[in-house]
C-alpha cells in the first residue's frame, strides 16, 4: 500500500475508489457484476452467516455467475440473521433475511439468475446520511 | 431476466403473520391463478416492514403502493383493481395522519423515515476490513479537513456547537469535555475510547466497531489534534474478539496509508492508536476505573475531581469518549454543527443508537433522531411485542436505568425526558418486558448484576446492594412484608446518595422505578403472597382441575419428585408440600387439567 501523504492525495484516492477505477482492488467493474454482501457481525456469525458466505463464494463460481461476495457489518436486523444484501447490476439492492443454505440456493437460482424475487425480503426502513456535501 | 412484471410483497413479520398474512398470500395466488396471471405477477412473503400497527401490509412493486390493514378477502379487489385495471384501491391506502389524505407512494410515507443512520451510516454497507471502502464513503475526509483547514479551537467549537452529548450514558457535552482537556497544559495527553460496553442487552458499540471501525479511529485522531494529544488508546473488553480483530486490521491499514502515525497528510501531526483489553468488569465503563485498569491497577473508581481532563491516564490530561460519540464526529465535521443541531430535541441533539432486546419482535439495532417516542421505537420500528402479548414496561439504560411503563410510551426519548420519567438514557440498551415478566424478579435480576459487578470499594454499593438483593429475594419467596417495601425504598435512596461512583449511585434505579410504576405488584407479593405475572415459583401453586382431569396418569409419571397421586381414570392430586414447581406436569397434560394458582 502506498502512503496517503496529503489531503489532496486522499481526495484523489476517494474519487478513484468511488468510480471503481482502482484497478488494484477491483479487476472487474463492480457495476456489471452481481454484488453479494453478507452481514458478518457477531450476531450473524452466531447464526451461521459464515457458512452462508462460503456457500455463495463456492456456488457462484461453480454456477458461473460473475459476482463479488464481500462481508459487511451488522445491518441491524438481528432477529432475521443471517442477512445478506444482493445488488444486481443496475438495480436497487435487496436485503434477504433468515438466509439458510436452502434459501441461499433459491436466491442464486431465482433472484440472481433470473431476477425473480424469493421470500424473505427485508424492507428497508431507514434513511442514511450522505457525508459528501 | 425475470418474467414477472409486477410483484406483490406481503409482510410475513411475526405480527402480520398473526393477522393472517398467510391467508392473504394464498388468496392472492388463487386470484392470480384464476385470472391466468401467475406468470406475470409474483407474490412474495417478506420480513417485517416494521409497520405492524397498520398490518398486514401488502406492497405492490414497481409502483411502491402500500396497502394497509389488508384482509384475506381484499385479495380479489387488489388483483381485479390494481393488478388488472391499474387502479389503486383507495380504501386500503395508508392515510396521512395529519391531512387524512391517502398516500399512494410509500416513498412519501413519514413512517419509513423514522430511522436516520448517522453513527450506523456504514454498518452493514461497507466491508469493515477494507479501508478503501471506508474512504470511498468519504472516510478520513473529516480528518483531512480538520488537519489542513481548521485550528484545534475551531474543531472544538464545531463539536460544542453541534450540541452532541456523550453517548456512554451520562450525557456530558462532548465539545466541553474536549475543551477542558485542550486547556490543560501538558507534555503528553491521551485520547481514550471507551469500548467497555457491559450492560445486559447492549450491543451498540460492538456493532459499530465490527461494522465500521475506521469511523472511530478517524474521530480519535480528530480529537487528538483538538486537545493536543499524540496517543490514542481503545479500552475494549476481551469478550469482543471480532471487534478486536477488526480494530487491529483497521489500525494496521490506517498505518499503512499513513492515516495513523507520523506526519499525517504531511501536516506534521503525529497520532497513533493502541488497544487495551479489559477483563469485562462493568465498573470499568466508569472513566476513572477504566483509566486505572489501563494503568494495570485494580479497576476501581476514584473520586472526581480531579477529572481525567486534568489528571487521567498516567496522571496526564486524558479525554475519554464512548464509541458511539466518536463515530458521529466525522459526520459532524463534514456536515457541520448546524446540521447536527437541527436533528433531535431542544437539549439532546442528533441521533441515538438503541439495541432492542427482550420480548420484542424485531430484536436488533436501530438509530433514531432524539425525540422519537418509545411507542414509535417499540411498536413501529421494533414490530411490537412478541407472540401478541401485552406490553408491560421497557428498561432503558441497562442495570443503571429504570423501567418505564405504558404511561411513558409517548415520551419523546432524550437525556432529560428519560431522567424526568425516572430512568436514564444510559448507553442505549432497551429491554422490552411483557405481561409475563414479574417486576420484583426483574429488579432482582438487575440487582444481581450490580452486586456481582460492584468493585467493593465503597460500603453503600458493596453492602447496600447486597441487602437490596436479599430483600427482593425474600419478597419473591413470599417472605416479605409491607415494611420491607419501605425499607427497600429507603435503602435505595441512601445508596443513591452515598455511593462513590456512577455504578453504585444508579444501581437502585431499577428498584425505585419499578416500585414507582408497578407498586401494586410489589404489594401483591407481600400482602397476598401472589405473583401476578406468575413468575415467582414460591408464590405459585400447581393445581389439578378436577373437571378436565381424566386420570391418564401422564402427569404422575413425569413428575420428578412423585408429588402427584391418584388412581387410574380418577382425578389426580398434587401435593404442594412436595411439588418443586418445575411445570413438567402442566407441559405433559393433554387435557389442560393442570393450572397455576
Amino acid at each position: 500500500m502506498s502512503k496517503i501523504t496529503s489531503f489532496a492525495d486522499l481526495k484523489k484516492k476517494r474519487e478513484e475508489l468511488k468510480s471503481g477505477l482502482d484497478i488494484r482492488i477491483k479487476a472487474i467493474d463492480p457495476e456489471n457484476v452481481v454484488q453479494v454482501k453478507v452481514a458478518l457481525a457477531t450476531c450473524g456469525i452466531a447464526s451461521g452467516a459464515k457458512t452462508v458466505m462460503e456457500f455463495f463464494l463456492e456456488q457462484l463460481e461453480r454456477r458461473n455467475v460473475a459476482a463479488v461476495v464481500t462481508q459487511t457489518g451488522c445491518m441491524g436486523y438481528c432477529y432475521a440473521e443471517p442477512t445478506i444484501e444482493v445488488k444486481l447490476p443496475g438495480q436497487d439492492p435487496v436485503v434477504f433475511g433468515f438466509v439458510d443454505l436452502k434459501r441461499a440456493d433459491q436466491i442464486i437460482e431465482k433472484y440472481i439468475k433470473t431476477g425473480e424475487l424469493v421470500d424473505g425480503i427485508i424492507p428497508v426502513n431507514y434513511q442514511t446520511i450522505d457525508l459528501n456535501v | 431476466m425475470s418474467k414477472y412484471s409486477m410483484h406483490l410483497l406481503v409482510c410475513g413479520g411475526t405480527s402480520c403473520h398473526a393477522s393472517e398474512s398467510d391467508a392473504i398470500v394464498c388468496n392472492l395466488r388463487d386470484e392470480l391463478e384464476a385470472k391466468g396471471l401467475m406468470d406475470s405477477v409474483q407474490v412474495i412473503l417478506t420480513g417485517c416492514f416494521g409497520f405492524c400497527e397498520k398490518g398486514p401490509i401488502v406492497k405492490v412493486m414497481p409502483d411502491n403502493t402500500i396497502y394497509v390493514k389488508v384482509k384475506p378477502e381484499d385479495a380479489q379487489t387488489i388483483v381485479e383493481e390494481h393488478v388488472i385495471k391499474g387502479r389503486k384501491v383507495t380504501r386500503l391506502l395508508y392515510k396521512d395522519p395529519v391531512s387524512q389524505e391517502p398516500v399512494s407512494d410509500s416513498k412519501n410515507m413519514g413512517f419509513f423515515k423514522k430511522q436516520l443512520r448517522i453513527v450506523l451510516r456504514n454498518c452493514g454497507f461497507i466491508n469493515p476490513e477494507n479501508i478503501d471502502e471506508y474512504i470511498a464513503r468519504d472516510g478520513y475526509q473529516a480528518l483531512g479537513k480538520v488537519l489542513t483547514e481548521m485550528t484545534p479551537e475551531e474543531v472544538i467549537k464545531e463539536v460544542k456547537d453541534s450540541g452532541q452529548r456523550g453517548r456512554g450514558g451520562a450525557g456530558f457535552s462532548t465539545g466541553l469535555k474536549w475543551e477542558l482537556a485542550h486547556k490543560n497544559q501538558s507534555d503528553e495527553k491521551y485520547v481514550v475510547c471507551n469500548a467497555d460496553e457491559g450492560d445486559p442487552g447492549a450491543f451498540m458499540d460492538r456493532s459499530v466497531l465490527e461494522g465500521d471501525p475506521h469511523s472511530v479511529l478517524e474521530a480519535m485522531v480528530i480529537c487528538g489534534y483538538s486537545i493536543g494529544a499524540g496517543n490514542g488508546l481503545i479500552y475494549i473488553r476481551a469478550e469482543y474478539p471480532l471487534a478486536i480483530e477488526r480494530l487491529k486490521i483497521a489500525i494496521n491499514q490506517a498505518r499503512e496509508y499513513g492515516l495513523l502515525g507520523n506526519d499525517i497528510f504531511g501536516t506534521g501531526f503525529n497520532f497513533d492508536i493502541k488497544l487495551r483489553y479489559g477483563a469485562g468488569a462493568f465498573v470499568c465503563g466508569e472513566e476513572t476505573a477504566l483509566i486505572h485498569s489501563m494503568e494495570g491497577l485494580r479497576g476501581e473508581p476514584t473520586v472526581k475531581p480531579p477529572f481525567p481532563a486534568e489528571a487521567g491516564y498516567l496522571n496526564k490530561p486524558t479525554n475519554v469518549n464512548n464509541v458511539e460519540t466518536f463515530a458521529a464526529i466525522p459526520a459532524i465535521i463534514l456536515k457541520g454543527a448546524k446540521w447536527f443541531a437541527s436533528i433531535g430535541t431542544e437539549r439532546s441533539k442528533g441521533t441515538k443508537v438503541f439495541a432492542l432486546a427482550g420480548k420484542i419482535n424485531n430484536v436488533g439495532l436501530i438509530e433514531v433522531p432524539m425525540g422519537t417516542t418509545l411507542r414509535e421505537v417499540i411498536f413501529e420500528i421494533g414490530g411490537g411485542i412478541r407472540n401478541g402479548k401485552k406490553f408491560k414496561g421497557i428498561q432503558t439504560g441497562g442495570p443503571s436505568g429504570g423501567c418505564l411503563s405504558e404511561k411513558h410510551l409517548d415520551t419523546p426519548i432524550d437525556f432529560d425526558n428519560l431522567i424526568a420519567a425516572g430512568s436514564i438514557m444510559g448507553s442505549g440498551a432497551m429491554i422490552v418486558l411483557d405481561e409475563d415478566d414479574c417486576m420484583v424478579s426483574m429488579a432482582k435480576f438487575f440487582l444481581e448484576f450490580t452486586v456481582e459487578e460492584s468493585c467493593g470499594k465503597c460500603a453503600p454499593c458493596r453492602i447496600g446492594n447486597k441487602r437490596l438483593h436479599e430483600l427482593l429475594g425474600q419478597i419473591c419467596e413470599g417472605k416479605g412484608s409491607l415494611e420491607d417495601l419501605d425499607r427497600l425504598k429507603n435503602m435505595s435512596l441512601v445508596i443513591k446518595d452515598t455511593a462513590l461512583c456512577g455504578l453504585g449511585q444508579t444501581s437502585p434505579n431499577p428498584v425505585l422505578s419499578m416500585m414507582d410504576n408497578y407498586y401494586d405488584e410489589y404489594v401483591a407479593h407481600v400482602t397476598d403472597k401472589k405473583c401476578p405475572a406468575g413468575q415467582c415459583k414460591s408464590l405459585m401453586e400447581y393445581v389439578v382441575n378436577a373437571e378436565n382431569c381424566v386420570g391418564c396418569t401422564a402427569c404422575a409419571r413425569v413428575c420428578p419428585v412423585n408429588a402427584i397421586s391418584g388412581e387410574r381414570k380418577e382425578v389426580h392430586l398434587i401435593d404442594p408440600s412436595i411439588c418443586i414447581k418445575c411445570g413438567a406436569c402442566m407441559e405433559k397434560c393433554k387435557f389442560d387439567a393442570i393450572f397455576i394458582r
